[in-house]
């Protein structure tokens, strides 16, 4: 009975089937949008999300920032050991320089940026040697002109295939022989990007490439089992104290908590979805009215064919499934042409505006139950008022 | 079964509307038909013979009285009830044929065995056998667009037949068919008579109601005269 009430339903789709698109346009829109954009959105948070720990496993940044004087203090390797040292609970503080130099290699030249930046730097960044070896202590406490490669470098002046270890190479003016290569990272958090420079001890960079000991930010990790505020007050005080700014005086330097920067980007992603989830309703709605429309044309158009029915013997609830499942099927049908449209918008938009394209299972599952079931909420008053004719009357009708 | 007549309406009274409005169609019908029989009833319009046959067809009930069918008394059904027993025991024919547009002969023929949840196979089997019946296995997969009005009024009977009734009930089957399809289409009633079914028939036509063994005539919402085996057409079968 089931199976050739639903044979049924799909005839008449089929047979007004412009009309059928039409009706359920509603909902191939709701389904869509819902579709797409939750794609998207799982795109553009697992982007903000490689992003952020692309600024580093680190916990938190700290960089000096312009006073209303208009001046800049900047930090250096004293205020990094104090903290490192003075502030319990953190595990890596280390800072870094950079700046802007030529690579030049058998006669290959790349613009690129110098990193200063020891191993601890790289750890608490997650930045790793893919190949060769990391700086020596020695070496970062000479600042000796060895370098580490980023991946993009490595392919602009070196033969592919060829190992870059071990060659000499120059930045600048100054000649580096090559230890390592990093492993591929992507944009980073700062917008630059660490697959494009070179990375030379820290003091290399200070002495030859900028000619001072300040330092453009450092970063620090702490102990989890530490409370990050504790930790970040300590910081700002040990800071001051060490800045000898008076009571009243504003900070002059800035301290990034990757933590709350993540909880605020899941916060606005959060309120991205609940804004979709209410446009979608309105479309969904939207969507169901008109279903319900065409059904209660529909029931008016085959009264007669109705009248047949319930004359042949079909009971009220026969005729009143017969109705509901043509308005479930056609609104399950809008919800699979709309989470076709999804998917292929969603992977259209994700590659225009450069996020991942993120499949979500559920979100397609959900918005295809939704939607068979607005079949249901909408078609029950068409259905159940097909069941309810006077066969008599049902059968007059011209 | 039992000897209790198949239909036994005593008393019937059908009132539509309310109160001034009101209109009284049936006042006081007593009838009785039995198993076998070919009823024709027959009326001027507004008589009452389309009211009777509607309860008769238990697609509408009496104001009062009592209606028993195979000794039910059907007035005190539900709607589902009543559906219940057109389904199993009554067929229908229509002056206007209704059949199911864009569907083809066959498929109209199985729609009632559809609500007897009989599966495919059976429904198709069924189907050939009451087209069969009607003389159109020829004209099974033609919708009713293409068949003459005589061979979609056969289709009807041919839905009608196809749960083995016991009553075909047809409301002007000739209403809308020329004399040579009408004459058809009554000896094909008259045949399926002969082979066991009863049948109702209501008709505003003499010639179409001397194919019947009994003649009810109806005036004013009354049982006027009933003519049994008055005469059967010449050269008619059975």
């Amino acid at each position: 009975m089931l199976g050739s009430t639903l044979l049924l339903a799909l005839r008449e789709i089929r047979r007004h089937i412009l009309r059928s698109i039409l009706t359920t346009l509603g909902i191939i829109i709701g389904v869509a949008a819902v579709v797409t954009m939750v794609t998207l959105g799982n795109g553009v948070t697992a982007s903000v999300q490689e992003e952020i720990s692309s600024l580093g496993a680190s916990n938190f940044i700290v960089f000096p920032v312009r006073t209303d004087r208009g001046t800049i203090r900047p930090f250096d390797e004293a205020d990094v050991k104090a903290v490192e040292q003075q502030i319990a609970g953190v595990t890596i503080a280390a800072g870094t320089v950079a700046a802007n130099a030529t690579a030049f290699y058998n006669g290959q030249d790349w613009d690129t940026r110098v990193v200063g930046s020891n191993n601890d730097f790289l750890e608490a960044q997650s930045i790793t040697v893919e190949e060769g070896r990391p700086f020596s202590k020695d070496e970062e406490e000479a600042g000796k002109n060895v370098c580490l490669l980023g991946l993009k470098v490595r392919e602009a002046i070196f033969v592919p295939g060829t190992s870059p270890i071990g060659a000499r190479m120059r930045l600048g003016g100054v000649s580096c022989q090559v230890i390592g290569v990093m492993e591929e990272r992507g944009q980073g958090g700062n917008g630059a990007d660490d697959d494009d420079a070179v990375y030379l001890p820290l003091k290399n960079v200070q002495r030859r490439f900028r000619g001072n000991d300040n330092l453009d930010y450092f970063v620090l990790k702490y102990d989890p089992s530490y409370a990050p505020s504790v930790i970040q007050d300590s910081l700002v005080d040990l800071l001051r104290e060490r800045r000898l700014l008076q009571g009243e005086q504003p900070n002059d330097f800035n301290v990034i908590d990757t933590a709350q920067v993540n909880q605020a980007l899941g916060a606005a992603t959060g309120a991205l979805t609940a804004m979709v989830a209410v446009i979608a309703s309105i479309s969904l709605l939207v969507g169901g009215i008109g279903i319900m429309n065409i059904m209660l044309v529909s029931v008016t158009e085959r009264t007669r064919e109705i009248g047949i029915r319930l004359a042949i013997g079909a009971l009220a609830r026969e005729v009143r499934l017969q109705f509901l499942t043509e308005a479930v099927v056609l609104c399950a049908l809008g919800g699979l042409v709309g989470i076709a449209l999804g998917f292929g918008a969603s992977i259209g938009l994700a590659a225009a505006i450069d996020v991942p394209f993120v499949f979500d299972p559920m979100i397609n599952l959900v918005s295809f139950l939704f939607a068979a079931g607005m079949g249901i909420v909408f078609g029950y008053y068409p259905a159940s008022r097909a069941s309810k004719l006077d066969p008599i009357d049902a059968l007059r009708h011209e | 079964m039992t000897a209790e007549p198949l239909i036994q309406l005593e008393g019937i009274t059908k009132t539509f509307g309310s109160g001034a409005a009101a209109f009284q169609a049936l006042k006081g019908v007593d009838l009785t038909i039995e198993r076998g029989e070919f009823v024709a009833i027959m009326g001027p319009s507004g008589s009452g013979k389309s009211t009777t046959m509607n309860i008769l067809g238990c697609l509408d009930v009496p104001t009062g009285g009592v209606f028993r069918f195979r000794g039910v008394e059907v007035q005190k059904l539900d709607r589902d009830q009543r559906s219940l027993l057109r389904r199993r025991y009554l067929g229908f024919v229509f002056q206007g044929f209704n059949l199911l547009a864009r569907t083809t002969a066959l498929e109209n023929v199985e729609l009632p065995l559809l609500y007897r949840g009989e599966n495919k196979t059976q429904r198709r089997e069924s189907a050939m056998r009451a087209l069969d019946q009607v003389g159109l296995v020829p004209w099974a997969s033609h919708t009713p667009a293409e068949l003459s009005g005589g061979q979609q009024q056969r289709v009807a009977i041919a839905r009608a037949l196809v749960t083995q009734p016991d009553v075909l009930l047809a409301d002007e089957p000739t209403g809308n068919l020329d004399s040579e399809r009408s004459v058809e289409i009554m000896q094909l009633l008259q045949r399926l008579n002969g082979e066991g079914i009863t049948v109702l028939m209501v008709t505003h036509e003499e010639e179409m109601a001397a194919y019947a063994k009994t003649i009810v005539r109806f005036r004013d919402g009354l049982v006027e005269r009933i003519d049994r085996s008055a005469h059967a057409v010449e050269g008619s079968a059975v």
